[in-house]
């Protein structure tokens, strides 16, 4: 009866000190790995190599796992993207962003989120992106031809021609295309109109990002017009604060040097805050006096509405 | 004849739990739960659709070790350890050992695939429990799309297509080459499209029949993959289901009858 209770002790107590030996072992190797990448660093990684520059060769190679290598290619881009963005280095290139966003939807035509935010990071003005909107319409026109009844990217080529290029007219053209898509919401068409009378005005922008942040589905989407909403909020906070300095200005002959004087005077209640909570600036050299902290999650500001601002003293 | 066929796959489904075939089950649940978790640090949205690609991606590939690496040695191990001789002398004819070691690894693969589906809605349902936001997001087709369940019978009956040509080639060579040859097949099935083409890359007309001819003789695997649709929400319609179904179960009753014939004639003595 003891026998089998003492092979099973024995064998439990061998299990553990092999165990013990396993794990010493390998301790030590990792140790000694460690020393040595120390006297013999590892080479850097090369974060900016594609493997792949031909979407249709990696998608004939795939074997049926497209789908799963879109994701890769997708998050890759991600990567990339947020990366670079927020890299120290003075040098931001996005090189990688357009072949990886092109690998992604050509291994999955239909991947939506890497059309309509590809778009977004391929328009986003340097140093925040790369600024092609060249290369942003394209890939939603491809997105476009591989699922036609897709409004949706008709309407964020809209969106690229209206904020980031300017272009009114042809952000109209593309809102009324997308209003001709079976399934398009009725207010696409009340926006190609708007966009063609108002152009660039702040106004219709906000009620664009509004319909936007309103009728999308996807969270990033949202987030982004949300941003977008913000902005023009701080610069309509900035238009306030630049007038409540002219006046400071206009009555004691110059500018505030603190918010603190004008929360004195009670002409504010606290010091401003912009919509991320990041406090405004008081910035002599600025259009109006006042600035977005480079600090803010908002900044930075709109170039096309920025540039509207007036000084403190006209 | 049924009942031998029964004992067969039963011993067969038996020892690939005892060679702890099912182990790869564990992993498959680690990797999804785990993904899970690092897929919404590293991805902007879509972690409902990049779950779906690795759940269904996952159960393929290991779906198809298994169907390869066990089919290869279904017959080969029997030969190769001698035991054969004694199955054959029992009341056991070789078309039942035969159709019964096919059976016993399709019902490996049938678990197999059931579990695996079964936790990649498990793991869906989770995310979605503690994301409520993602079924919103998810647009295209809705967090627990029973549309997913033809994607995995696709898979399974593509797994079948491939376990009979590993068995027919188990029957006659050995695993290293039979493996080789299964993994040829398999990669061939995914390009079988072009064959039926080839009159448009090539100037021969013989040259472009014998493609045609080789289209219907080798397996079209690429049909059974429906992952991308149905995570798209695509429709995937069940006449396209039952026809590629059909095809499938059809090809691999071909492969395990001339694996039959070939293991009917082979000399043990």
């Amino acid at each position: 009866m003891g026998a089998p209770a003492d092979r099973g002790r024995g064998w439990g107590v061998s299990a553990l000190a092999l165990l013990t030996l396993a794990a010493m072992l390998w301790g030590a190797s990792l140790s000694l790995q460690a020393y040595r990448e120390v006297r013999h660093p590892l080479p850097p990684v090369d974060n900016d190599v594609l493997y792949f520059r031909g979407g249709a060769a990696v998608s004939r190679a795939a074997l049926g796992f497209d789908a799963i290598l879109a994701d890769v290619y997708w998050i890759r881009a991600i990567q990339h993207f947020g990366g670079t963005r927020h890299s120290e280095s003075g040098d931001k290139s996005y090189k990688l962003l357009y072949p990886l966003l092109d690998l992604t939807t050509t291994l999955d035509p239909h991947f939506n989120i890497a059309y309509r935010f590809g778009a977004i990071f391929l328009a986003e003005e340097y140093p925040n992106g790369p600024g092609r909107t060249d290369q942003a319409i394209a890939l939603l026109e491809r997105g476009l031809a591989a699922d036609p009844t897709r409004w949706q990217y008709a309407q964020d080529a809209g969106f690229v021609h209206y904020w980031w290029r300017q272009d009114y007219r042809a952000a109209a053209e593309w809102f009324d295309r997308a209003s001709r898509i079976e399934g398009a919401p009725w207010w696409l068409r009340s926006m190609a109109a708007t966009t063609l009378a108002e152009g660039g005005d702040r106004q219709s922008s906000r009620q664009l990002w509004q319909q936007l942040y309103e009728t999308t589905d996807d969270t990033w989407v949202r987030d982004n017009a949300q941003l977008k909403l913000a902005q023009l909020k701080a610069l309509d906070d900035i238009d306030a604060l630049a007038g409540v300095i002219r006046r400071f200005t206009q009555a004691r002959g110059r500018p505030p040097a603190s918010w603190n004087e004008l929360v004195a005077v009670r002409w504010l209640s606290s010091t401003p805050l912009d919509p991320s909570g990041t406090p405004y600036e008081l910035t002599p050299g600025a259009p109006g006096g006042v600035a977005l902290s480079e600090r803010s999650a908002l900044a930075p500001l709109p170039p096309q509405f920025t540039k509207k601002q007036t000084g403190p003293s006209s | 004849m049924g009942r031998v066929i029964g004992l067969v796959a039963y011993h067969v489904f038996k020892e690939s739990v005892r060679d702890k075939v099912l182990y790869n089950l564990v992993f498959f649940a680690v990797l999804l739960i785990s993904a899970s978790y690092l897929i919404g640090q590293l991805t902007a949205g879509q972690d409902v659709k990049i779950i779906k690609d690795l759940g269904l991606a996952a159960s393929s590939v290991f779906g198809l070790f298994i169907a390869v690496f066990i089919g290869v040695g279904l017959v080969w191990k029997e030969v190769d350890r001698r035991s054969v001789y004694n199955l054959l002398v029992k009341p056991l004819r070789r078309h039942e050992f035969i159709v019964g070691k096919f059976l016993g690894l399709a019902l490996t693969l049938a678990v197999n695939i059931a579990v695996m589906a079964a936790a990649l809605y498990a793991v869906l349902a989770l995310m979605n429990w503690l994301a409520p936001g993602l079924a919103k997001a998810a647009v295209e087709a809705p967090v627990l799309d029973p549309q997913l369940l033809k994607a995995f019978a696709l898979l399974y009956v593509q797994l079948l297509v491939v376990t009979s040509v590993a068995l027919f080639f188990s029957a006659f060579s050995g695993p290293m080459l039979s493996a080789a040859f299964t993994f040829g097949l398999y990669i061939i099935g995914h390009f079988n499209a072009d064959l039926a083409h080839f009159e448009t890359v090539v100037k021969s007309q013989a040259a472009a029949w014998l493609g045609r001819a080789l289209y219907y003789i080798l397996p079209n695997l690429a049909p059974f993959d429906v992952k991308a649709a149905v995570v798209h929400g695509q429709p995937v319609s069940a006449a396209y289901v039952v026809l590629t179904t059909g095809y499938g179960l059809l090809y691999a009753g071909a492969m395990v009858a001339l694996a039959v014939l070939v293991f009917s004639r082979r000399d043990f003595k």
